[in-house]
């Protein structure tokens, strides 16, 4: 990652806006924003979900909300994608995305980017640890790096 | 990881699969009750290549299935397809006078896995009596509107995608290379096993000279050598652009033996998923799976035969990893046997051990969204395929793969 990008990807990403979507994604935005990492809870069976949902699919609660969980977890599968689905990825490619498992929230998983050399084969099972990536637009993103 | 459901069929040894099949008759099905009857295709085209609308190739796609089953359009009473195919029942029935609409079905969801549900949902009519002669088809004229493999860029995103879109992840072919890597690594398969899956489908194309890449061959240094799409997709490991449209007519079972053709039984069809493979976020509890751990098990109960009884199989490609992991959860071996199994010599027409995608498929003949996968497992049954497997009776389509909703479909002579 050359040292003057701030982020894993160029600009001209679509960016998410939390405040146009349904009131159920918000907690995970506005952790993301304090440097935290949430993941939707279900107050009634305490049941990890993710991502969020209106209902909890195992006991049919509507009272969910977030948990800060440690912002770890370990890589559950990769890919390194060279072909630009966008144009502001052209320049970019090849980049790498993480599906990362957190087992200390119920094995729930999350999709990154992976910061460091983009030609290394990311280890499956491998710890990772989040990155919070803020934007001046108003969003934080959570990448993720290996632990060292 | 979930426990996958196994496939088990002791209680079928010594048994042929007819004898096996009709012991089977006390579950609920759809079993010999209906039959393919008319298939029809137009021109297959490079994308952008048809000089016709989208709409006209769903109607001569139509036209001549009716014809090749020997009926007049007007006494199609019933339409059906799937993936938001843009001509709608309505619409089709209007503009081809059909005397009555019976059925207007579509099979949910954006994707392939819809074919052979699609297939399942006419002989369920048919069976139900809700319709006589079901029409199920889809065109595609991917010049004429968007590209499938090039999402747009959207400014902002709200929703699941804000949990994808932003990290550069959402094509289906990165949803699908996420999942193919966790197989891969669960069960140490190797590219060759892809690989296989693509040469296999370029090797029957060169026999079909109705395919796109007809005249076309494929060498393992093209493979090889071809640029990444996405680890581990080469290029031609994905599916074709394209254009055309396919169509088959089904009706019941007591009709079909008075009509033109050798009638294709329908054996069989599951559709659906497994417990929350729709999960957003790519959460799905059995993941480095295609999606038919469930699905798998109950085709072959509710048709009452095993995966050795099956001759012919074609098995939606949208990318080589998928169709290796369908094989591989519909029993023909098992995950450990991965990269012995999937190999060109087993794959391909005349000596395989299973013969796959043998008119080309979504790689090499076109892509129709595997409409035409369902043409040729028919035409297998006929005994008129470019690749014909000898004495074929039971012939397999599986839809899909690895997309939260897929479907299955045998069929039998
Ligand atoms: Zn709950």
């Amino acid at each position: 990652m050359a040292s003057e990008n701030r982020y894993c990807l160029p600009a001209g990403m679509p960016m998410p806006d939390p405040a146009r979507s349904a009131s159920f994604h918000h907690g995970f935005w506005e952790a993301a924003r304090r440097h935290e990492l949430a993941v939707q809870r279900c107050r009634s069976c305490a049941t990890f979900q993710f991502g969020p949902e209106e209902i909890c699919y195992k006991c049919h609660g509507f009272d969910l909300g977030w948990e800060q969980v440690a912002p770890r977890g370990k890589i559950y599968s990769w890919e390194r994608i060279w072909h630009p689905s966008f144009p502001a990825l052209k320049e970019a490619c090849p980049y790498l995305v993480v599906l990362v498992e957190l087992p200390h929230a119920g094995g729930v998983r999350m999709i990154g980017n992976l910061i460091g050399d983009q030609r290394r084969d990311p280890p499956i099972d491998g710890a990772v640890e989040a990155v919070f990536e803020d934007h001046d637009e108003g969003f934080t993103l959570v990448q993720w790096r290996l632990e060292k | 990881m979930l426990q996958r459901p196994g496939l088990s069929f002791e209680h079928m040894a010594g048994y042929t699969w007819r004898e096996a099949s009709a012991m089977a008759a006390d579950v609920l099905t759809v079993k010999d009750k209906a039959a393919i009857v008319g298939l029809g295709e137009t021109k297959y085209y490079k994308r952008g290549g048809a000089p016709v609308s989208e709409f006209r190739l769903a109607c001569e796609a139509i036209m001549k299935a009716a014809q090749d089953a020997g009926i007049p359009v007007s006494q199609i009473d019933g339409l059906a397809s799937y993936a938001d195919d843009r001509n709608e029942p309505i619409r089709m029935a209007s503009a081809l006078g059909l005397s009555e609409l019976h059925l207007s079905n579509i099979f949910w969801s954006g994707g392939g896995g819809g074919v052979a549900g699609a297939v399942g949902n006419a002989a369920a009519a048919v069976a139900a009596g809700y319709a006589r002669y079901v029409c199920v088809y889809r065109a595609l004229a991917q010049g004429q509107f968007y590209r499938f493999g090039a999402a747009p860029a959207p400014k902002s995103v709200t929703g699941n995608a804000m949990y994808t879109l932003p990290f550069g992840m959402g094509t289906a072919a990165q949803m699908i290379a996420l999942r193919t890597r966790r197989f891969m690594h669960e069960h140490n398969v190797r590219q060759d096993a892809l690989a296989a899956v693509a040469m296999a489908s370029y090797h029957h194309a060169q026999f079909n000279p109705r395919a796109v890449m007809y005249g076309r061959p494929l060498t393992r240094e093209q493979y090889d050598n071809s640029r990444w799409i996405v680890e581990p997709f080469h290029l031609y490991d994905c599916c074709m652009e394209n254009d055309g449209a396919a169509a088959v007519i089904v009706t019941s079972a007591e009709r079909a033996r008075d009509m033109p053709h050798k009638p294709a039984y329908i054996m069989a069809s599951a559709q659906g998923s497994g417990f929350r493979q729709g999960a957003s976020v790519h959460n799905a509890p059995d993941y480095g799976t295609a999606n038919f751990g469930t699905l798998a098990p109950r085709l072959y109960e509710m048709a009452g035969i095993k995966p050795a009884d099956v001759d012919v199989v074609q098995s939606y490609e949208n990318f080589t990893g998928a169709v290796v992991m369908s094989l591989v959860e519909h029993g023909f071996c098992a995950p450990e046997e991965t990269n012995d199994f999937c190999c060109f010599e087993n794959l391909t027409w005349p000596g395989g051990k299973l013969p796959i995608n043998t008119s080309g498929g979504n790689l090499a003949e076109c892509y129709v969204h595997g409409m035409e996968l369902v043409v040729e497992a028919a035409r297998q049954v006929r005994g008129t395929s470019t690749c014909q497997v000898r004495d074929c009776e039971i012939s397999m389509v599986i839809a899909g793969p690895a997309v939260p909703l897929v479907s299955d479909l045998l069929l039998h002579a």
